[in-house]
């Protein structure tokens, strides 16, 4: 496997991740599993309500994020950044 | 200072900071009108994102329907949100390596097609215009409430102050101008937000506000949901919608704002592959900062409401009331003649929008044709005036108010013209230079590109004046259209080397077509089936762009299995867009 093949193998595992928590935290803990996170509390929230009107927001941000930070990682590793 | 007087202060002072600007920052090339040069700093253009992206129907609408809809409206915030993730990680740096104009620019390249890139050029301008007329609504509605004039003068004012910077500046003008933007909408939707929280909770941020206690002890979710239930409405923490129908909602508008092309456009301006990844992060943080509020405002609008308005004497009504009754916007059935207005659950009228017939009733409220529905409910509010008339309803001093008309026009003319230059872009790069007239010379591109923003914006205002009725309908099907036909394209563009013209040609279009007819039958032909018992697998026609997607990408994987491989050049460009060098 060349260089740029490894490259791109590492940012499809690193997006696959990314992608699954990007999931989790919407589609799952906002829409799928709302009924049962409300049950819980969290301060005045509702668990699945604050996942599905808050939560989910912060996470996705932080989500952009770690995968910038991870992105420049892979990119000097692989000798692939665009400063040389 | 009258709140009137402040408002036209306001709004005199932020155009005339959106023409200085575009006047220091207009385009002399192709380059600077299509793409800014690609010099925009990321921070900047992760703030012109935000505002080209948050419409009147963000500021506006957003939190109005939140307020009435309460946990329903998780789709649009986490849809609208989420798609980022999905721009940041599978798109916006892939296509700013590939290092061209337009959306139909990476379509006709990559699938090797003019038909393909025709296509695109279509899904383009219809996207775009249903989509422009929307934000011409919300410059006419806060033009006529709050500065009194007619709703066409506002729309002409309006697109006057677009033309001056799309049409001299281009992207290049507009990127500025959409920063300048950014900050007086984020501004003007935060004041009177944390005002409102510290009014109610003691708590300055309005996201952390609405899970606090009120000055009583209880919180203020508890409150709401029990006064929603001792009122007959739905409780602000509990929805309507089914599990599926808000999955596949949430997930059109996700991968629908992915697709967009005006969101999509911002990413080429940057210098670097790497700049485009981090703007996509600063963007959703500016933003976040407004969706996260948002919910906080219809919780507190809500319970404003609820408090200010139920039980009142009409003739005490205050003056935001009136108003907005003059505007249409609020419609009084005085339903067991006690004069005092009662809020409940359910719709107040039949229809439910008030036609008034011009006369007035006893207590000196306006007339209708509509006839009185079968619950106790006497009051009809238009969602869309819940953000304006918070900061009344809450007594907020004068300036705030002003501060929030300026606000919901910067949010609607940076959206309006983001959407404008991709039109004129798609006109003039992609249908005239790469197709009809690949003759003309740059200085005669430029020049159509002026004549097609020109055309645009006027187009887009006559939308404005003459609003058709069918395009509010449409307006929330963008998203729906642009997930069925252009995320499939791209993503399987830039992540398959397998995937042909083919594949991509007859995807877009069976997504398309499908996503189109089935809203088409259930909101135009067959509109009295449009609910759950007849939708397919109980989608709504909101929703069904998810359906649509799949199967696009369903159509993709086959044809591209029985047709042949695209040439060897297009393999090559695909493996040089993954590389960020």
């Amino acid at each position: 496997m060349n260089n740029n093949e490894a490259y791109w193998k590492a940012n499809l595992t690193l997006m696959a991740s990314l992608l699954a928590i990007w999931f989790l935290v919407s589609f799952g803990c906002g829409i799928l599993f709302v009924e049962y996170l409300n049950q819980f509390r969290l301060f005045g929230f509702k668990l699945g309500f604050w996942f599905s009107q808050q939560g989910s927001i912060y996470v996705f941000v932080i989500l952009i994020f770690v995968y910038v930070w991870r992105m420049n990682k892979l990119d000097q590793r692989y000798g692939v950044d665009e400063d040389e | 200072m009258s709140a009137q007087l402040l408002t036209y202060l306001f709004i005199g002072l932020s155009f005339a900071l959106y023409i200085g600007v575009a006047i220091w920052s207009r385009s002399s090339t192709t380059n600077d009108f299509y793409v800014a040069g690609s010099h925009v700093h990321p921070l900047a253009n992760g703030a012109a994102t935000a505002a080209d992206w948050m419409s009147a129907a963000s500021f506006l609408s957003m939190a109005g329907i939140i307020a009435f809809e309460g946990a329903d409206g998780a789709r649009y915030l986490m849809g609208w949100t989420g798609g980022y993730v999905l721009l940041a990680l599978l798109l916006a740096p892939y296509l700013r390596k590939f290092a061209k104009f337009t959306v139909p620019d990476f379509v006709g390249d990559r699938y090797y097609s003019q038909a393909a890139r025709l296509v695109a050029v279509v899904c383009v301008i219809f996207i775009s215009f249903t989509y422009v007329a929307g934000q011409m609504r919300g410059v006419g509605i806060v033009f006529s409430r709050f500065l009194e004039v007619d709703i066409n003068t506002g729309v002409v004012i309006g697109m006057a102050i677009v033309f001056i910077y799309a049409v001299l500046g281009g992207m290049k003008g507009i990127t500025y101008t959409q920063v300048a933007q950014y900050c007086v909408l984020i501004f003007a939707y935060l004041v009177p937000a944390i005002f409102i929280s510290l009014q109610l909770t003691g708590n300055p941020f309005p996201m952390l506000g609405f899970g606090s206690t009120l000055s009583d002890g209880v919180y203020l979710l508890d409150k709401l949901d029990g006064l929603s239930d001792e009122l007959g409405m739905t409780a602000f923490t509990s929805g309507n919608k089914s599990t599926v129908d808000m999955f596949f909602i949430t997930a059109a508008l996700m991968a629908g704002t992915a697709g967009l092309p005006h969101v999509i456009v911002r990413f080429f301006t940057v210098p670097k592959v790497r700049d485009a990844r981090i703007s996509a992060g600063y963007a959703l943080i500016f933003i976040a900062l407004l969706y996260t509020t948002a919910p906080a405002v219809a919780a507190f609008a809500r319970i404003n409401i609820i408090n200010n308005v139920d039980g009142m004497v009409y003739e005490h009504a205050p003056e935001w009331f009136t108003k907005w009754e003059d505007s249409g916007l609020i419609a009084w059935l005085d339903k067991n003649d006690d004069g005092k207005v009662q809020y409940r659950g359910g719709d107040a009228l039949v229809p439910v929008k008030p036609v008034f017939d011009g006369t007035r009733q006893a207590a000196g409220q306006r007339a209708f044709d509509n006839t009185a529905s079968v619950n106790d409910n006497e009051l009809y509010i238009d969602r869309d005036i819940i953000v304006l008339a918070h900061p009344e309803i809450a007594n907020l001093p004068n300036w705030v108010i002003a501060l929030v008309a300026a606000g919901g026009l910067a949010a609607a003319l940076s959206t309006a013209a983001g959407l404008l230059l991709v039109m004129s872009t798609s006109i003039s790069h992609d249908l005239l230079k790469k197709c009809l007239m690949p003759g003309i010379s740059e200085r005669q591109e430029l020049m159509f590109a002026r004549i097609a923003a020109a055309f645009a914006v006027s187009v887009a205002g006559l939308l404005g004046i003459y609003p058709p009725g069918f395009v509010a309908q449409v307006v929330a099907f963008a998203f729906g259209l642009a997930a069925a036909s252009f995320f499939p394209v791209l993503l399987l563009g830039i992540f398959s080397k397998r995937m042909n013209k083919e594949a991509a040609i007859t995807g877009m279009v069976t997504g398309l077509t499908f996503t189109f007819s089935y809203i088409v039958y259930f909101k135009f032909v067959s509109p009295e089936t449009n609910n759950a018992a007849h939708w397919l697998f109980g989608i709504s026609p909101e929703g069904i762009g998810t359906l649509g997607m799949l199967l696009n990408f369903a159509v993709s994987f086959i044809i591209m299995r029985i047709t042949p491989p695209p040439p060897e050049e297009i393999q090559k460009l695909v493996e040089r867009i993954r590389i960020p060098r």
